[in-house]
């Protein structure tokens, strides 16, 4: 804007141009500032936040072979007891039966006997909930795109390509699981 | 008439620029529309409302759709619903605070900008479809904020709501049957609410579009100016960027001031603490009372006691306010001076100030219980309002002896600035001007 | 346009005093109440205005042990009580000790649970049909937005100082002088109308008397800080505490718009030097 008009004073520019830079720069600031708040209030608010707090998951009338599902900030998870056999049968799976390898170990927890699994109950894929099956070693097909499971949901084959994620959690004690925290 | 010569024409530099205005010349509309768009150069700070307004308008409709993404539109989570606004959500309170607020200051804003057309002769041939747009933006925009008022569910916002459509009863027959259309049963409840959601989410859209028209017409027959002259040559305007552009962002931040002011440390001021109430169909408020923006029409509506005829009180209070706003819309026509700004109509710029004044007076009265010396004075005021437009505009324009009109908007700044660095001399030849 | 500009802004002016009496004349109805609230210095007021949390914390046990027999505050959450100083272990405890509604359970029954900080504050009462039921016939009112929800007429001309002053503390006024206000006998002056079952009291907004008996009395609570527990201390405490319930966000509001004002002030400086360069090129 400034070279628009000639002056004799040589002083005079800079002054004119600092002034409007600065005030250009301050529309900037501000425009971006009002602009914050409009996108800040679309992240989870504190009610949402609060409700996230770990819930507790009584266990006492979970029997091995059953599984059972629980929310957690408003998403699914999987609380499945193995029996023995199906333990079994996910042990044998080795590196070459699944496209992400992880050590049976990492999979099962729980209290006293470590056979219980527990995670994310949205398919790796796509987000849908995989169905409870007990074809051994399969234990979740998904229904929207085909993804099987292992026992621990491990990933067998199908468009999904990670396991299902095991979420925080806890065992207070022998029945009472914790989900949303690793802290006792 | 005018000559709208613009300041430089659109010349597309880049490759792109050139592909575009061959195909969609939208840059060069803008270009066209807010840049070198000639506008007189003696326009003061009462001609930067219009620009106020149309920021308003904007940040109403932001701070509403991000305020609808929280907001629960049933009676029983809708005063809930703005407490998490308020409580909860990530800067919600600062949405809140800004979208009710920003109701009263573009209440205010209109308000100013509808003086000033009345001052200027804004209204005036061959400006009548502009301004009777803006009036019908003016009726959109009462629409909108009173059905957003009931949206928060608060005992103001209820009985509002009921007095409001209470109105329509007033009409014999046909009354009941509006009412009842507009409820969508037979009390303000659930169906109402609901509605009035959804019509107040719209209704800022229609005035969007409303304002496009607006806008368009200005520019087809160009802004007034303090003189009421005609843009006459090249010499009279400046290109509308950066000229009128930056004083526009100069007025803006100012009103920002206040408003901000308001936001941060007065914001439920120019509130009802009732509103902070729940709704409850049992318990009607000791004193209900609209936004502050309603009460000089409130005030004209409950000025009417008395019957003519078969005509009730309470059918003539209603037609009286309507009438208040209805008259605005001929008021081009009731006007019949041939002088368009009020700066050399000496009688009529005494007549306009009263105006300002008692409308301000009544909305005082608005706010006051209608008993007494208050209605009395109601009835006085409503009858200033309505003999201004229907008495005085028509024989102002015949008696009134205007003064010297300049010839040209050059002649009148150029006069001014000699006046400001000259002498007692062109004192004294203005001063025979205006006897002239 | 030097003239012009003033006329304006004589009208925004005009119109800012026509609007205020507006505003201030919506609240009450002529004659209640018969005295007007006694102003206090309350620490949250002003431009810069905070909550003093000790206040909040010796409000928030009047509360508990004083008003909340009969009071609800459900917009509330216990998560909340965070602002007024205490730990995420000490919420938990105030939270636990209210009895949650939940459910329904895999057998389909509601059950009850001790609380967590996500939460709200659950009243003595049911519902409001409950509650006025208990008490006589008259509504106990949720404390949550109380202080925002109760405004005496201010009368002309101190509204219009009101904006200047940014008084907007009629609430807690309000509240602590209808707690302190109840006359030390008990009697009404002669003449008053009392209505049976109700308490004489001149600064109450609905009426010359209300349902609710004088709550407070010296020691009727025993502060953790050592504060002595007059009347006029817990009135006003609880005052604070209510403010707080109902504008819990007031201090985040008004410190950022302390930065909000100074922005804007400096780009409206600059703004006008602009437009001062940028006029200078007309030719007068």
């Amino acid at each position: 804007m400034s070279d628009t008009t000639t002056t004799e004073n040589e002083e005079l520019p800079t002054r004119r141009d600092f002034i409007y830079v600065a005030t250009g720069m301050l529309g900037v600031i501000g425009a971006a500032s009002v602009a914050w708040p409009f996108i800040d209030q679309m992240r989870p608010d504190a009610a949402v936040l609060a409700a996230g707090q770990p819930i507790d998951v009584n266990l006492e009338a979970v029997e091995p072979g059953q599984a059972i599902t629980v929310t957690w900030r408003g998403k699914p998870y999987f609380v499945r007891r193995l029996t023995e056999d199906e333990i079994a049968s996910a042990s044998e799976l080795g590196e070459g039966d699944m496209k992400e390898f992880a050590p049976i170990e990492t999979r099962l927890g729980g209290e006293e006997v470590k056979d219980w699994v527990i995670v994310s109950a949205n398919c790796t894929h796509l987000g849908c909930v995989p169905k409870v099956i007990d074809t051994k070693p399969e234990g979740w097909n998904c229904p929207c795109h085909g993804s099987v499971f292992d026992m621990t949901g491990r990933i067998l084959r199908g468009p999904a390509a990670t396991n299902l994620p095991l979420p925080p959690y806890v065992f207070t004690s022998a029945t009472n699981l914790v989900i949303g925290t690793d802290q006792a | 008439m005018s000559t709208l010569e613009h300041h430089g024409t659109y010349q597309p530099t880049t490759g792109l620029g050139k592909w575009m205005d061959a195909r969609l010349p939208l840059p060069r509309l803008m270009y066209d529309s807010f840049v070198a768009y000639p506008v007189p150069r003696n326009l003061n700070y009462a001609y930067t409302f219009g620009g106020m307004l149309s920021i308003m308008l904007v940040l109403q409709i932001l701070t509403g759709v991000v305020l609808a993404m929280h907001y629960n539109g049933s009676t029983v989570g809708a005063f809930t619903s703005v407490e998490h606004i308020m409580r909860d959500v990530n800067n919600g309170w600062l949405l809140r605070y800004m979208h009710a607020n920003g109701a009263s200051f573009f209440f205010a804003a209109v308000f100013l900008h509808i003086f000033r057309g009345m001052y200027y002769g804004s209204y005036k041939e061959p400006r009548e479809l502009l301004w009777i747009l803006g009036c019908i933006i003016f009726l959109l925009m009462m629409a909108t904020a009173f059905m957003g008022y009931v949206l928060p569910w608060g005992q103001m916002s209820f009985w509002g709501a009921t007095v409001i459509t209470g109105f329509f009863t007033a009409f014999p027959v046909v009354g009941e049957p509006i009412q009842q259309l507009l409820l969508g049963g037979f009390a303000v409840d659930n169906p109402t609410l609901n509605r009035f959601f959804s019509l107040h989410y719209l209704l800022p859209f229609m005035i969007a579009g409303v304002v496009v028209l607006h806008v368009w017409a200005l520019h087809v027959t160009g802004q007034t100016n303090p003189t009421g002259v005609e843009i006459k040559s090249k010499t009279d305007t400046v290109p509308f960027t950066p000229f009128a552009t930056i004083k526009d962002a100069f007025a803006l931040i100012v009103f920002f001031l206040f408003f901000a002011y308001f936001v941060f440390y007065m914001p439920n001021f120019l509130g009802h603490a009732d509103n902070y109430i729940e709704a409850n169909p049992l318990v009607t408020p000791s004193h209900i009372v609209p936004e502050w923006y309603f009460l000089p029409f409130y005030a004209i509506l409950r000025a009417i006691t008395f019957d003519i005829g078969p005509l009730t009180s309470k059918l003539l209070g209603v037609l009286a306010m309507f009438g208040s706003i209805a008259v605005l819309f001929v008021m081009p026509w009731l006007d019949t001076s041939k002088v368009r700004s009020a700066v050399y109509r000496p009688w009529y710029k005494v007549f306009f100030w009263l105006f300002v004044v008692n409308a301000i007076f009544l909305g005082w009265l608005g706010a006051k219980p209608a008993e007494g010396v208050y209605t009395f004075l109601a009835q006085l005021s409503t009858l200033y309002y309505f003999g201004f437009f229907i008495v005085i505009l028509p024989l102002l324009g015949l008696i009134e002896t205007p003064r010297r009109v300049p010839n040209s908007i050059t002649e009148a700044v150029l006069a001014k600035s000699s006046k400001r660095s000259g002498g007692a001399a062109q004192d004294a030849a203005a001063s025979t001007d205006n006897k002239a | 346009m030097k003239t012009m500009f003033a006329k304006i802004s004589a009208i925004v002016v005009a119109a800012t005093l026509g609007l205020s009496v507006a505003a201030t004349g919506a609240f009450a109805a002529s004659e209640y109440p018969l005295n007007k609230p006694r102003e206090q210095d309350w620490s949250f007021a002003g431009p810069f205005g905070t909550y003093d949390k000790g206040q909040l914390q010796r409000g928030f046990k009047v509360y508990r042990e004083v008003c909340a027999a009969c009071h609800s505050m459900n917009r509330v959450a216990f998560r909340s009580l965070e602002d007024l100083g205490y730990s995420e272990g000490q919420i938990k405890a105030i939270a636990a000790e209210y009895d949650i509604t939940d459910g329904p359970n895999a057998d389909g029954e509601m059950f009850t649970r001790p609380g967590t900080g996500a939460d709200h504050f659950t009243g003595p009462y049911p519902n409001r049909e409950a509650s006025v039921a208990a008490n006589g016939g008259a509504y106990p009112p949720d404390f949550s937005l109380l202080a925002k929800a109760r405004a005496v007429e201010r009368g002309f001309p101190t509204f219009v100082f009101d904006v200047f002053t940014q008084y907007a503390e009629n609430g807690p006024d309000y509240i602590y002088s209808l707690l302190t206000g109840y006359p030390e006998d008990g009697e009404a002056p002669e003449g008053a109308h009392v209505a049976e079952g109700t308490h004489y009291n001149p600064y109450y907004i609905g009426g010359a008397s209300l349902a609710m008996a004088a709550p407070l009395s010296e020691d009727i609570v025993s502060y953790d800080d050592g504060t002595p527990a007059t009347v006029d201390q817990m009135a006003r405490d609880v005052s604070a505490f209510m403010m707080w319930a109902a504008e819990p966000k007031l201090e985040e509001r008004k410190s950022l718009g302390f930065k909000v004002i100074i922005f804007l002030l400096i780009f409206a400086v600059f703004l006008y030097l602009t437009k001062k360069q940028i006029y200078a090129k007309l030719e007068h």
